[in-house]
């Protein structure tokens, strides 16, 4: 069981910039993704894209921005837990406990639900005949390459996962790469690589082409894929792997009982509290009269919210507001020797 | 205004003003239109405010760029009718346009 005034739920921008603003206040705190790093959107979805309105820094990419929120948190010692999800909270006496996917538990007197648009999970082929053979046959990940050894493999996406495990399964497993138009989204060499394998009958490539059906049965024997022109043809296949990328799934989060407006949470814009008392909610997963889904306003609701929490992991402490510049304490707090 | 059309699954339809400028994604989300979830805000990071475009408007419309193939190869059963709703600005160009809303986006 893990004590600590405030735990963090989502280490995006956001959720780290909430370590900082707690940490300034003298207040400790946890984060929780279910990501295997830091950085949320900005790492999963646009590491390399330029971001130009984060205020006094005319341009950074979503990797450098979380790099350097890491390291402005860094004398806070923060624990994050990745890989991990909140899976249910309870509240007893005004505390909460939390119980993550890994069995992890918190308690804590406040949340800060900074969950982005929910976790990131695999994107999965639009057949659900599919599902009862996931794990078995049907993948959306590769975690052991043993199982892919010796069997007829169809792939099925046209970015770089897709084409990097084509390469390398084709090595010895008989590789099917089936993409919905004609051209693949991937490094030049790999791309070379790929016309090399097709040349040489190591790996058959079928586009534009996409899943239609599976055989029934226990098994999986073969899929027909389809085109745009309904023309049909029918694959052997013992594995079915699929790379769509990464869609952001609310999960348990919409059972906590809070106030819902589709996937948003609606807070107060005074301290962005949910109707809970001690559940917070702030950067794009929040939603008020007026909220802009961007970075610097996620900031900017840390800051007002960790004064909440603040007040009520001390309630027996008045908060003081302090600036950096000149505030001893929070100088301290940051390791700063004069 | 232009007039745009968002149609169900289905066959529900919906004939909305949407000022110039905006995209077919907010003018859909400022709407209530159900079927697009826009989840990453216009960013053209997530594939989730997919639609079909009707045939006689797939050639008026300004072409794709390579991004937005490479993010339509994400969404859920695309075909070559296939857009990603934020990158079509709204234009007098467009008045009358008609998009479907696909089953589901994820």
């Amino acid at each position: 069981m893990i004590k600590t005034d405030v735990v963090i739920i989502g280490a995006g921008p956001v959720g780290l910039f909430a370590v900082h603003q707690l940490g300034i206040k003298g207040l400790k705190s946890e984060v929780i993704d279910n990501l295997d790093k830091a950085g949320g959107q900005c790492i999963e979805l646009y590491p390399d894209k330029p971001i130009y309105d984060i205020p006094a820094v005319p341009e950074c990419s979503g990797k450098s921005l979380t790099d350097n929120l890491l390291e402005q948190i860094k004398p806070f010692g923060s624990k994050i837990h990745l890989n991990e999800r909140v899976q249910e909270i309870k509240e007893d006496k005004g505390l909460w406990t939390l119980k993550t996917s890994n069995n992890k538990t918190f308690t804590t007197p406040n949340i800060i639900i900074a969950g982005g648009v929910g976790s990131f999970e695999p994107r999965k082929l639009p057949l659900k005949e599919l599902t009862k053979f996931e794990g078995k046959s049907v993948f959306y990940s590769v975690t052991d390459k043993t199982l892919f050894k010796n069997k007829k493999i169809s792939i099925f996406g046209g970015g770089d996962s897709a084409l990097d495990w084509a390469l390398e399964f084709s090595k010895y497993s008989k590789v099917t790469l089936i993409h919905r138009r004609n051209e693949f989204r991937g490094a030049p060499h790999t791309l070379k690589e790929l016309e090399k394998l097709k040349a040489e009958g190591k790996i058959t490539i079928k586009t534009p082409f996409q899943i239609d059906t599976v055989n029934e049965g226990k098994e999986i024997k073969f899929i027909n894929i389809k085109n745009d022109n309904e023309k049909t043809e029918k694959i052997e296949t013992d594995i079915v792997l699929g790379f769509f990328g990464l869609i952001m799934q609310l999960g348990p989060i919409a059972e906590w009982g809070l106030n819902m407006d589709k996937k948003k949470i609606k807070v107060n814009t005074e301290n962005f509290q949910t109707k809970k008392p001690g559940i917070f909610a702030i950067g794009d997963i929040c939603t008020y009269p007026g909220k802009l889904k961007l970075i610097l306003s996620g900031f900017h609701e840390a800051a007002l919210a960790s004064v909440e929490c603040f007040k009520r992991a001390r309630p027996n402490e008045t908060y003081r507001f302090q600036f950096t510049t000149s505030s001893k304490e929070i100088q301290d707090r940051l390791g700063i020797k004069k | 205004m232009p007039k745009i059309t968002y149609i169900e699954q289905n066959g529900n339809s919906k004939t909305i003003e949407v000022d110039n400028g905006l995209t077919v994604m907010e003018g859909a989300v400022q709407n209530n239109i159900p079927g697009i979830d826009a989840d990453c805000g216009g960013g053209m990071a997530c594939a989730t405010c997919h639609v079909y475009v009707e045939d006689s408007w797939l050639n008026k419309l300004p072409k794709t760029e390579e991004a937005e193939q490479d993010m339509i190869d994400m969404a859920y059963k695309p075909n070559k009718n296939s857009r990603l709703s934020c990158q079509i600005i709204v234009s007098d160009e467009i008045d009358g346009l008609t998009v479907t809303t696909p089953e589901k986006q994820t």
